[in-house]
């Protein structure tokens, strides 16, 4: 019954290696389940076994959000320029190139307006394929478009983040894009307008520490890996092991640091509630 | 030059120095007037001009990695060291009023000639001991919170803010997570892009990340010659991108992180001159020229209403970044 030929093997949680034809059958990264792919997706790809939320690409999780024909996209153009000539072991140029063919999206963020249960609404939607989801240039600009645009047209904002962070590539630019998204949010928080953030696994860097961490509601996938620092560089740098659960959403709502945890399934409905009740603005 | 502690590049000129010193040595045993304390003393001016000439050489040649191992010197002067001598009358004030009192950076009221001025820097320490206390100036949230205190205090009491960016990046702890340490860069960053005081920053070392920009947003941005600003550490660049840690220089040419670098794109308003060999070589003469552009700057920025501020600090922000947009 295998449709392809090709085949990944696998390690499982016991060590005992597994077969896995690739394209019918997909491997939780969280607890190492192979599940089938056909039962995932109607699962919204949420693991059954251990609730793990998959990652899905920008525009399906629009799509989940969003009234059926309410969306439209916005500055969909804007595309990435390798300015500081950069090349480490690939060209910068190179990698926007194959990631722009394979994706067939220009950069790393899908933003648009629609409705949300009948709530009106702009949303930010990161791309988390394209390299790794890293804001850029264009990343930056497009935040700032759509919250200048939210100021302008007296609505509500909803970011839904999923990010390694800074685009290296980048450089400077990279990092400035975090004091301009920031100064873009300073004006709309005393235009008096409501801004959701909603983080999903990962969230790290640069993204975490500016406009993800600014939401009046912050909202995260279950398991979801938040921070500023990655695991790794943590270790590395205080030599210690890290705390069960480290960073992970669970983690963090019990810090104090997001306010909710709430399954893909019940996203829509939630976010519509609370543009209801923010409302008006 | 301070024969003590010395970079690889600058060698030659250590050992022309020492050589200088040891002709001092011989000068100073012959006889005064004779002709080998002449030609001795001849030959002490003819090194000190080579000496000073290859220096001079050396250093408009640096490498950005040159240039950002001169940004960690570990003689370079640190916030406290400007505080003292740009200012007069600093007091420092502690704590953020939560959790803790965070040495990794500094802050508190001062004088810049007969103005009250509010300052704020990252510190990192000069000894073993004094490293550890200041975390070797990686700030963990009560940091920035204790800054933007200070900093909305400031804008409450009408008084300017002036900041010093020097430290490898927000430091990257257990506890730094559970406090929130990306929320309070990202709150500090929003905040100060808003506050209705002019805002001068100079970055006066090594400017790492999101931890320098957390107290780095401002209506002027300085730069000083030998200080470096970049999105991730050359070293942590290469360890991602060429898998390969030992390529920091190479990395550190890529991301265009030296001083001139980002002048010409823009990101920085002015360049400092230093003095010869590095701001540790002569740190009287470094914060002579610090503080007269700091005056000049805020003596400028005294123009503007409020809102004129405001808008410019907003535009100087929202355009940067490069990007392409295809119209159809």
């Amino acid at each position: 019954m295998l449709l392809k030929k090709e085949v990944d093997s696998s390690v499982r949680p016991e060590g005992k290696r597994v077969r896995v034809p690739r394209g019918l059958w997909v491997k939780c990264e969280f607890c190492g389940e192979i599940i089938y792919k056909k039962e995932i997706e109607k699962n919204l790809d949420v693991c059954p076994k251990c609730n793990y939320h998959f990652k899905i690409n920008a525009q399906r999780r629009l799509s989940l959000i969003f009234d059926e024909g309410s969306f439209i996209e916005f500055d969909e153009r804007l595309e990435s320029v390798d300015v500081l000539d950069f090349k480490d072991m690939k060209k910068y140029k190179d990698r926007l190139k194959s990631s722009q063919k394979t994706l067939l999206r220009k950069d790393a963020l899908l933003c648009g307006e629609g409705q949300v249960n009948g709530q009106k609404t702009m949303a930010a939607a990161f791309e988390f394929e394209f390299m790794g989801g890293s804001m850029g240039s264009v990343v930056g600009e497009k935040i700032s478009r759509l919250i200048e645009r939210a100021i302008d047209k007296n609505c509500s904002v909803i970011i839904f983040s999923s990010s390694g962070g800074a685009r290296m590539q980048e450089g400077i630019f990279s990092l400035m894009q975090m004091a301009k998204t920031c100064a873009a949010l300073g004006k709309f928080r005393k235009a008096g307008l409501p801004y959701i953030s909603v983080l999903l696994d990962p969230t790290m860097g640069g993204v975490t520490a500016s406009f993800a961490m600014l939401g009046d509601i912050i909202i995260a996938e279950p398991k979801a890996l938040i921070g500023f620092a990655g695991p790794r560089v943590i270790e590395q740098t205080i030599r210690q092991k890290l705390p069960e659960g480290f960073q992970r959403a669970e983690y963090l709502l019990e810090h104090g640091v997001i306010d909710m945890i709430v399954e893909r399934e019940d996203m829509k409905d939630t976010l519509g509630k609370l543009l209801k009740m923010l409302a008006p603005y | 030059m301070a024969l003590q502690q010395f970079l690889e590049f600058e060698k030659p000129v250590v050992e022309l120095e020492k050589k200088i010193e040891e002709l001092k040595q011989t000068a100073l045993g012959e006889k005064a007037d004779s002709a080998g304390h002449i030609s001795c003393l001849s030959e002490i001016e003819r090194l000190s001009a080579e000496a000073k000439k290859l220096q001079e050489d050396i250093f408009s040649n640096l490498t950005p990695w040159q240039i950002m191992q001169l940004a960690r010197h570990p003689l370079r002067p640190y916030t406290l060291d400007y505080t003292q001598r740009v200012f007069t009358d600093f007091i420092e004030l502690h704590g953020d009023r939560n959790f803790r009192d965070d040495p990794a950076i500094v802050g508190g009221l001062a004088m810049l000639e007969n103005e009250p001025v509010m300052v704020i820097g990252h510190q990192k320490g000069r000894t073993a001991k004094e490293k550890v206390f200041r975390n070797f100036g990686m700030p963990n949230p009560e940091g920035y919170r204790k800054a933007i205190r200070l900093m909305s205090m400031a804008e409450r009491l009408k008084k300017p803010i002036i900041t010093f960016i020097d430290t490898p990046g927000a430091f990257p702890g257990i506890g730094a997570e559970e406090r929130g340490q990306a929320e309070a860069i990202a709150k500090n960053i929003m905040v100060m892009s808003r506050l209705k005081v002019p805002i001068i920053v100079a970055v006066i070392g090594e400017g790492g990340s999101g931890g320098a920009l957390a107290i780095g947003v401002g209506d002027r941005v300085l730069m000083l010659e030998y200080s470096t600003y970049s999105v991730i550490s050359p070293e942590g660049c290469a360890a991602i991108l060429w898998k390969d840690g030992s390529k920091a220089d190479v990395a550190a040419r890529a991301l265009k992180m030296t001083a001139k670098d980002l002048y010409r794109l823009e990101i920085s308003d002015e360049i400092i001159k230093e003095p010869l060999g590095g701001a540790h070589q002569d740190i009287e003469t470094m914060a002579k020229t610090l503080k007269e552009a700091l005056v000049r700057l805020l003596q400028d920025l005294r123009k503007f209403s409020q809102d004129e501020l405001l808008d410019m600090r907003y535009k100087k922000y929202r355009e940067m970044g490069k990007f392409y947009e295809a119209v159809i």
